[in-house]
């Protein structure tokens, strides 16, 4: 049953990204097969995204499609969804697409904290997702979807978006 | 120290402090989301359109977050919350309310209460009171997006031009004495402090303080001493210009409270 139901959530699609699914994007944080059916917990990357309310729509209808029961999903910050929980697959699959993936430079204890608060360094020299190249700069610390930053490779002359770290 | 799982576990003792706590937090977030939606269509440059439109959306989100969070804790539902009260029941600073004003303005404003709203996320993200801390953990990963927003265009703002120096230390002189208003203290100081939900508000002042400073001189702005603080909104009185702005993002709501979307 549960497999089933992992299944299910395998093609429920971000409605904004449409090649991620909810499990690439780890935003899945925990199954549960209860008397009166499936509970879903979601842990939105960004809590005022508003495909949330989509993302849960689609999960009930396609969990209970097949499962046969009743699904309540429910909306969590704990745990917060971090870079971390996001896929190799979905990293890859997000390249693909042409959306660079979340830069890891931000996790970790590399830099102090007031450091960290402070400056735009989590988000320069983002690899291109179409030459590779880190020669790029940042132009927008926000993008088209609270998720995306915009930011401009020297390598290939292209404008890009990365999709923002969160630790 | 006690740590309370849900709204239920929470002492009657506590409860009115951490509601008026939450009322304050949505007020501010919901007034100051909507100030910075004023700028869609129209910020200076197009990046600068997405980054209001954008940082307008996440506080209306945050503010529904703290409205759910006060619907769990008995008060109405939070489409009511936001549209169906008076004036006098709003809880937010007067910084929040005040016009957008020039970009300078809007960009010292927004600098001066992110910095405020980092160190007040930062002390709740140790509440006893889990629901609160879980929630103050997820928004403060995605207020540091604000933050680097705004202490950018502060540093390059207060030493591009004469005319951009001169507007942003104009804006600064205006706001702070409202920024001030932020830390009010209220009835809830104490409880709060007790049963450990969050820090005093004097302490935050300290705090915020402390970090407002260093970022101001990177644009070569200072702050006059000594000064005075603007109070009224947290016990809910309020310049004229936040009942101008209810009268509009209410309007529609006040048609027919009960239509659905």
């Amino acid at each position: 049953m549960t497999e089933a139901v992992w299944t299910a959530l395998r093609t429920v699609t971000d409605p904004e990204i449409p090649v991620l699914t909810v499990v690439d994007m780890g935003i899945i944080s925990g199954v549960r097969i209860t008397e009166s059916g499936v509970a879903v917990d979601v842990t939105p990357t960004f809590s005022a995204c508003p495909a949330v309310a989509l993302i849960r729509e689609q999960i009930v209808e396609a969990v209970s499609a097949a499962c046969g029961c009743e699904v309540i999903v429910r909306i969590v910050y704990d745990p917060p969804w971090t870079t971390e929980r996001m896929t190799e697959e979905g990293r890859r699959k997000l390249k693909e697409f042409g959306v660079a993936p979340p830069s890891k430079a931000c996790v970790g204890d590399r830099i102090n904290a007031a450091v960290k608060a402070s400056t735009t360094w989590s988000l320069e020299h983002i690899p291109c997702p179409f030459c590779d190249s880190k020669e790029t700069e940042l132009e927008s610390i926000f993008g088209p979807t609270l998720c995306r930053s915009i930011h401009y490779c020297r390598g290939c002359q292209q404008s890009f978006e990365h999709f923002k770290p969160v630790e | 120290m006690n740590r309370f799982e849900t709204a239920k576990d929470l002492p009657a003792m506590v409860r009115p402090a951490v509601v008026d706590l939450l009322f304050r937090m949505a007020d501010d977030e919901l007034i100051i989301g909507h100030r910075n939606s004023e700028w869609t269509g129209h910020a200076p440059i197009l990046e600068e359109d997405i980054a209001f439109s954008s940082m307008a959306q996440d506080e209306m989100g945050h503010a529904r977050a703290y409205y759910e969070m006060l619907h769990e804790l008995g008060e109405a539902d939070p489409d009511t919350l936001a549209f169906g009260r008076k004036p006098r029941q709003y809880r937010c600073a007067s910084l929040v309310s005040l016009p957008k004003g020039d970009w300078a303005f809007s960009v010292v404003r927004q600098f001066l209460y992110d910095t405020s709203e980092s160190v007040r996320l930062a002390a709740l993200s140790e509440s006893t009171f889990v629901p609160l801390a879980q929630l103050a953990r997820k928004l403060r990963g995605e207020e540091k997006y604000h933050l680097m927003h705004g202490r950018s265009w502060v540093a390059r703002l207060g030493s591009a031009t004469e005319e951009s120096r001169k507007r942003m230390q104009t804006a600064l002189a205006t706001c702070y004495p409202h920024a001030l208003g932020l830390f009010e203290p209220t009835e809830a100081d104490e409880p709060v402090a007790q049963y450990g939900i969050g820090l005093r508000e004097r302490e935050l002042k300290a705090q915020w303080e402390s970090a407002v400073v260093p970022g101001l001189q990177a644009g070569g702005l200072s702050v006059a001493d000594n000064v005075l603080p603007v109070y009224g909104g947290r016990v809910g009185r309020h310049p004229a210009a936040l009942t101008e702005l209810l009268d509009g993002m209410q309007l529609v709501y006040n048609i027919d409270p009960t239509a659905k979307w």
